[in-house]
């Protein structure tokens, strides 16, 4: 086992608790969905492992996974931004 | 891997960091999604092999054409989910993608494991089994958070001996993670996966059902920062660094706000996930009896333009009724329309109001609510004496004072929104129904509490109405 993957992943909790700490709760619903998105990189799995299948199987099982992860990584990044667009200060 | 794409990988993560630390303020959140965005869209495209080699340099198979086909059908998916989806239902839509990917989660994994003539260790063996495992329940788990938010089998799920089951199922499937986990190319290995994938695909039904629709804002959190877990195994076992922060930062970013929101719910993340919140109403039911035959005292539009009016400071609490009456804007209108007389109007958001936190505030943004007029609670509870009129529009168990008062009451310890202390409280309510909780709420029952029946819109648009008239 690779010991500097687990010492990324370790970092990585720690970062994923510091950063969001302090957000206010009226941006909890986009922030769900922001990191919503952010874990629509299972795509790249899909692809991964897609472009390496070999079976009709893995092929079919590959084919939705892609759809999935394309799913929730485009789908997660749009609706945010427009939940975000209409967060506006008041025009003076 | 070469140093280069560890470089990029690098990079790709400051971005990733970068922009949920940019989601944390309203006026960064949305080029913070942005600069998250184009995270992905570099890894995207400097996405490599395990063993090194470009993903999209390498000779275009019949593999290439259904990765670009299932990429566009999910493209397509999520568009028209994302843009078709009213601001109302977004609690559904995180909900429907969040399962998607729990499901690619899950496939990744499982595809991994059964491929045959592979050699894997011990390690990678188990964070793949973690990843199908996760992510089928967070797939199942969610599309049930889905339904039930789309008011299908709302109510709990319970029956006598449901955790006891539920525990031994669990049980079942992590003893069949374990055969695996030592066992991983015996010959009966593919149906002993096959059981566990299935049996963790009814584990998060299962998990999910006894769960009230109240709840679901923390399920869905909760399944949110699990996917992210899985995610991050998945990226431990097909060696995509990547794929590891992210799923990680997700998936502890996920858990605490699971945890913040719990606690803003003033229960521990163990009641929501065990307590099959809302089915018995035992203790409410017995709060409502000490009402002891008090009424509630109705009032009449032109009455409530009155006292709005002539007010001074007005405070509105919206809640999820409004939503459901999608009466955003006339709220909207209504707050300029006071505000032209001179009336100062803040509104009050609870941090679990609506079906999700922040529903409210999404909400009140899309009807052009300046976001400067929100105030949290801990804000607004120690101004709450000087308010004159305290609007309520379709909230109800985050402003009921049992929560203060009613020690028997299952809210009870919730904090909540002090509109009881406002000089005149003015509820709009459809019926007297009880609220998601299913509890009497005693602020109908106060003394300084009036309530204007009726559907939310059509009574703020007669208040406007009347308004304007006088």
């Amino acid at each position: 086992m690779d010991t500097n993957v687990l010492f990324i992943f370790i970092l990585s909790v720690f970062i994923g608790f510091e950063v969001i700490s302090k957000v206010p709760s009226m941006l909890h619903t986009p922030l769900m969905s922001g990191t919503n998105a952010i874990h629509g990189i299972i795509l790249f799995g899909g692809i991964l492992v897609l472009a390496g299948a070999t079976n009709p199987m893995a092929r079919t099982l590959g084919f939705v996974a892609v759809i999935f992860g394309s799913a929730n990584v485009f789908g997660g990044f749009m609706v945010t931004d427009r939940m975000l667009q209409m967060f506006k200060k008041k025009k003076k | 891997m070469s140093s280069t794409i560890a470089l990029i990988i690098i990079g790709v993560a400051v971005l990733f960091i970068i922009g949920i630390k940019l989601l944390a303020s309203p006026k960064t959140a949305r080029l913070g999604n942005l600069v998250a965005a184009a995270g992905m869209l570099v890894a995207l495209l400097t996405l490599h092999q395990p063993t090194g080699e470009y993903v999209w340099s390498q000779g275009w198979t019949m593999n290439y054409t259904l990765i670009a086909i299932g990429t566009l059908i999910g493209l397509v998916i999520g568009a028209i989910g994302a843009y078709s989806v009213k601001m109302t239902a977004m609690p559904q839509m995180v909900a429907l993608f969040n399962g998607l990917g729990g499901g690619a989660a899950a496939l990744v994994a499982s595809l991994e494991f059964i491929k045959p003539d592979r050699t894997i260790t011990t390690f990678i063996a188990v964070t793949m089994l973690f990843a199908t495992l996760i992510g089928s329940l967070s797939f199942s788990g969610s599309i049930i958070a889905y339904l039930k938010l789309e008011g299908k089998f709302e109510k709990p799920m319970t029956f006598p001996g449901q955790n006891i089951l539920n525990g031994l199922i669990l049980l079942v499937i992590l003893g069949l993670g374990g055969y695996l986990t030592i066992n991983s190319s015996a010959s009966q290995a593919t149906t002993a996966f096959i059981v566990m994938f299935l049996l963790a695909l009814f584990f998060g039904i299962a998990m999910v059902m006894p769960i009230g629709g109240a709840d679901m804002p923390v399920v869905i959190s909760l399944l949110n920062s699990f996917t992210g877990l899985a995610v991050a195994a998945d990226g431990f076992a097909i060696n995509n660094l990547a794929m590891v922060v992210a799923g990680t930062l997700v998936g502890s970013s996920g858990t605490l706000l699971t945890l913040l929101m719990c606690k803003a719910m003033n229960r521990p993340v163990t009641n929501v996930l065990f307590g099959a919140f809302g089915s018995g109403g035992g203790g409410g039911k017995a709060g409502a009896s000490d009402l002891g035959g008090k009424t509630v005292k109705p009032i009449q539009a032109d009455e409530a333009a009155l006292l709005l009016g002539y007010a001074q400071q007005v405070v509105i609490v919206p809640g999820y009724g409004m939503a459901v009456a999608q009466a955003q804007h006339q709220v909207r209108e209504l707050a300029d329309e006071l505000g032209k007389r001179g009336v100062e109007v803040r509104f009050a958001i609870h941090p679990v109001a609506g079906r999700m936190p922040g529903h409210m505030n999404v909400l009140l943004a899309e009807a052009n609510v300046p976001y400067d007029q929100l105030c949290e609670m801990e804000a607004i509870n120690p101004t709450m004496d000087r308010v004159d009129v305290c609007l309520v529009i379709g909230a109800n168990d985050v402003v009921n004072p049992a929560a203060r008062e009613d020690k028997s009451s299952p809210i009870y310890g919730m904090p909540i929104i002090d509109a009881d202390r406002a000089k005149t409280v003015i509820v709009m309510k459809r019926s007297m129904a009880a609220g998601f909780a299913g509890i009497e709420n005693l602020l109908f029952y106060k003394d300084n509490t009036r309530m204007l029946f009726g559907d939310a819109k059509a009574s703020l648009q007669t208040l406007i109405a009347q308004l304007k008239a006088s």
